[in-house]
């Protein structure tokens, strides 16, 4: 009973996927609680989330938010860091924290058996932080360095350069590290300060996942919650999320970092598109698929498959609170440097013009994202990251539940008009770090004006 | 923690696990062929991973590039290459397993006669590029290649690394390629896992209606054994200091030496020692180098177990205002406390505490890269028993701190290979009397 291999086998249909029902209700500390039920393995995900990130920097003080989010290990009132760590490493906890342009996330994730004592090392760890002065210097210290060691690494000045040249002066136009300059005027204050105003237990929602049962959850809050000394957890949560308007016009549409010999060159290509928010989303993340947000995309296939000028490209709509970037990311031989930006322009002009989306394009896209939305949410970690996405763009609770159907309904002129609407070819910024020695003559030669420099050491701004 | 399993061995020689797990609709296809970089041989290095992108780019029955479909069905797609081995996964829905199954058969039996020039050649093109932006356009990008030419004789396996050697791989020839895929490609050289939300007898008839037609082909020869601890220093007998000037800020030391091979006597012991030197803010090394000290501005410590031979290797970068010689002066004298007190009691427990977490951690997906079904296929590779997981805990339990100790005493300077990575121009902040590395 051979196969038959004159066809492909068809996929079934597409199943219904159910995530996990998450309800949120609030703690007597004013917290809310988001617990969804995840029958994996023993192990619970613990997430405390604020909605603010490095976009709630100063303005003149990049990189505090993420500089006081790396020294909550750093020890608490009763523990040293040792101890705390030590603590940590006897539950086999691993603990996180992440700190994006709208929020910031500080996880636990622990076997189920030590859930209890887990949570209560996460609500001492971001309630009573030491901030001790030694450690504030040498944290300090030590991000001032990433920061210089950063300048040698392609895609991080390619990512740095971009921000700032499609948000000039925005909250949303530096990187979450901050400068060097700006970190090297930063003290125990500013740090003290920003975590008073941020970390307000009553402004947190704590999403919690496992093998568990909502009610047990709750109880194991309170009870966690209760052990702790008096907190500002019924003040009102201030509304720290900065006005993140417009940003003005960016200073060039070319923007090259000499990389001296380099082989490659580091490539971002784009402009400021669209809110997590958008009506639009699931046209965009189609269109994505289409244009360079999978394997099979037009710009992969034809940049790596075809012509093999690099181990690949991809596409993506960074959705944030506020509208946030479009951005083509890649590395290529430098001698295909020219041709890439060209051939990535034209392609982000032509699905909203000449080219539109075509039947079998619109079936895979549509098919790989609702068929493979399953997979997205396997483990606890998973499953919790979902949830935060819901509360950090205020999304309706059954946001999940409307993915599939959602995308279905999604047409080509659909397509069409999100392209055009959101995809803004003779607008798009062109990020190069690169051989400038062998690249700029080509550079010059493109619609773009001419190239701004930017050295690696430097703002752009 | 117990992993429920089947495996079945075909007549063609190939072994099927099928391991269930309902709680989400998913399947996970895992393919090992038991064939890596080892298998190359100097002047054709790079070719087992080279021919692992020729894999997806069409068979005989479906000739042309293998994601479209699997995207279609709403697949998660990739494969990876090391020394020993190289796997092929798809995790979809589990209604869409007959495709993965249907694709994986189809380049296992059929992949020659859709294998062309023109395919051999683009994806040539796409690994010199993978290396350009994974090696040589990264900051100290070029160190594992000059740490396992430094560690391993130029006549071992382990002496080149899996991207293997630039003028190699633009030498490589489409009929090296096809020699490759008949020397290696055989079913009895393959061991296939399906995980997930699938029935095991099914599956299994599944599984033979696709690959049961595949002949056997020759015998494929044994891999070599692992190498015992007979020479515990592997041939380095005399320190080996080696320099790299790169685009690099701050200067970084490597220091590595041979070590039991995976599963070997004395490798879990090895990898509990990585973590009492480096795992975390407790770890000896980061206390002393980057909190107390201050001289270093990160430091990590691993137990690399390969199948044949394994490599222990301690990273620490310069923090500005300091040197290289301090930071080795400061590990050494480390590794010296370690080899004559051992570990405490309490480190031991919280190295053993983060490795049973790992445990658990890693068995989350039933898919993708260490996975379930890829622990499952790297036991029974490895070790012949898909069910290892019970004896591959046991043993860090038995590892006790003499045993630690031991083995810290094997980590001297005079059987170590010492690279200092510093910046362009700069050769005089490496160890003194670095020999230049020649690597690129």
């Amino acid at each position: 009973m051979a196969v038959d291999r004159s066809r492909l086998p068809a996929p079934g249909a597409a199943q219904a996927v159910r995530f996990p029902a998450v309800g949120a209700h609030r703690l007597t500390s004013g917290m809310v609680l988001r617990a969804g039920r995840h029958p994996g393995p023993p192990v619970v995900h613990w997430l405390l989330l604020w909605p603010a990130g490095t976009a709630s920097d100063p303005a003149a003080q990049p990189g505090l938010a993420a500089l006081t989010a790396d020294l909550l290990d750093e020890g608490t009132r009763t523990r040293s860091s040792l101890d705390l760590h030590a603590a940590v490493d006897r539950i086999g906890g691993r603990l996180g924290a992440q700190v994006g342009a709208d929020a910031t996330m500080v996880s636990l994730t622990t076997l189920e058996r030590h859930a209890a004592e887990g949570l209560a090392l996460l609500f001492e760890i971001v309630t009573e932080p030491r901030f001790a002065a030694a450690d504030f210097d040498r944290v300090r210290e030590l991000r001032r360095s990433r920061v210089r060691q950063m300048r040698m690494v392609p895609a991080a000045v390619a990512e740095r350069v971009y921000l700032e040249t499609l948000y000039p002066g925005h909250p949303y136009g530096h990187l979450g590290i901050g400068t060097d300059a700006a970190l090297a005027q930063l003290t125990i204050d500013d740090v003290r300060r920003f975590h008073r105003a941020q970390y307000r237990l009553g402004a947190a929602t704590l999403i919690a996942t496992g093998p568990f049962s909502e009610a047990a959850v709750g109880d194991m809050a309170e009870r966690a919650l209760g052990g702790l000394p008096a907190l500002e957890t019924d003040a009102p949560a201030p509304d720290v999320r900065p006005d993140a308007g417009a940003p003005g016009p960016p200073p060039a549409r070319l923007v090259l970092v000499d990389r001296p010999g380099a082989v490659q060159s580091e490539l971002r290509i784009g402009h400021v598109a669209a809110a997590r928010r958008t009506p639009a989303y699931p046209a965009l993340q189609v269109l994505n698929m289409v244009l360079g947000g999978q394997f099979v995309s037009r710009l992969n296939r034809s940049l790596r498959e075809e012509k093999g000028y690099t181990y690949g490209v991809r596409t993506a709509f960074q959705y944030r609170r506020a509208p946030g970037p479009f951005v083509m990311q890649g590395s290529v031989q430098a001698d295909a440097t020219v041709e890439t930006i060209r051939e990535v322009i034209e392609e982000m002009a032509a699905i909203g013009g000449d080219r539109p989306v075509t039947r079998p394009e619109l079936d895979l896209a549509r098919s790989a994202l609702t068929r493979g939305f399953a997979r997205s949410f396997e483990t606890a970690g998973q499953v919790a990251r979902g949830v935060a996405q819901v509360v950090q763009y205020d999304l309706p609770a059954d946001e999940y539940d409307r993915f599939v159907p959602a995308v279905t309904a999604v047409d080509a002129p659909a397509v069409t008009a999100a392209a055009a609407r959101y995809l803004q070819a003779d607008r798009a910024v062109v990020v190069v770090v690169g051989p400038a020695a062998q690249i700029a003559p080509g550079l010059d030669a493109l619609p773009l004006g001419s190239a701004q420099r930017v050295d690696d050491q430097e703002s752009a701004a | 923690m117990m992993l429920d399993w089947t495996r079945q061995t075909l007549d063609n020689g190939l072994d099927v696990i099928v391991h269930e797990d309902h709680r989400c609709p998913i399947a996970a296809v895992n393919l090992w062929y038991h064939v890596g970089s080892r298998n190359e041989s100097p002047g054709r290095t790079g070719l087992a991973h080279l021919f692992e992108h020729l894999m997806f780019e069409g068979s005989l029955h479906h000739d042309r590039n293998y994601f479209t479909p699997l995207q279609q069905a709403g697949a998660a797609v990739n494969g990876s290459t090391n020394c020993d081995r190289t796997n092929y996964w798809e995790v979809l829905p589990a209604n869409a397993l007959d495709l993965a199954l249907w694709l994986e058969s189809d380049r296992m039996g059929y992949l020659l006669p859709a294998l062309t020039a023109a395919k051999f050649e683009n994806q040539r093109d796409v690994v010199l590029n993978e290396r350009r932006q994974q090696y040589e356009n990264r900051p100290y990008g070029l160190a594992l290649i000059a740490l396992m030419s430094a560690l391993f004789p130029p006549d071992h396996p382990y002496h080149w690394t899996t991207i293997g050697e630039t003028a190699d791989i633009r030498t490589a020839t489409l009929e090296d390629a096809h020699a490759f895929f008949r020397a290696w490609y055989r079913p009895g050289n393959a061991s296939l896992t399906v995980a997930g939300d699938v029935e095991t007898e099914r599956t299994m008839d599944a599984v033979r209606r696709h690959f049961e037609e595949i002949p056997a082909g020759p015998a494929v020869p044994p891999a070599e054994p692992r190498e015992g601890a007979a020479s515990p220093a592997g041939g380095v007998e005399t320190e080996r200091r080696l320099r790299l000037e790169d685009r690099v800020e701050l200067p970084r030391l490597y220091l590595a030496w041979r070590t039991p091979a995976l599963f070997g006597e004395g490798d879990a012991g090895m990898d509990l020692l990585a973590h009492v030197l480096a795992g975390g803010k407790t770890s000896r090394l980061y206390r002393a180098l980057v909190r107390d000290r201050r001289i270093a501005t990160d430091v990590s410590a691993a137990q690399n177990s390969r199948e044949r031979a394994g490599w222990f290797c301690i990273t620490a970068t310069a923090a500005p205002g300091h040197g290289l010689p301090e930071v080795d002066e400061a590990i050494s004298g480390q590794l010296a406390a370690l080899a004559a007190d051992g570990p405490g009691a309490d480190e031991l427990e919280r190295g053993l505490a983060q490795v049973e977490a790992q445990f658990v951690y890693g068995l989350q997906t039933v898919g993708g890269f260490s996975g379930r079904s890829d622990q499952l296929n790297a036991y029974n590779v490895f070790t012949g028993d898909p069910g290892f997981l019970a004896r591959d805990r046991a043993r860090y339990r038995e590892t006790g701190v003499d045993q630690v100790r031991y083995l810290a005493r094997r980590l001297t300077p005079g059987r170590r290979v010492a690279l200092s990575i510093v910046p362009a121009g700069d050769p005089r902040r490496a160890l003194a009397g670095s020999a230049p590395a020649g690597v690129s």
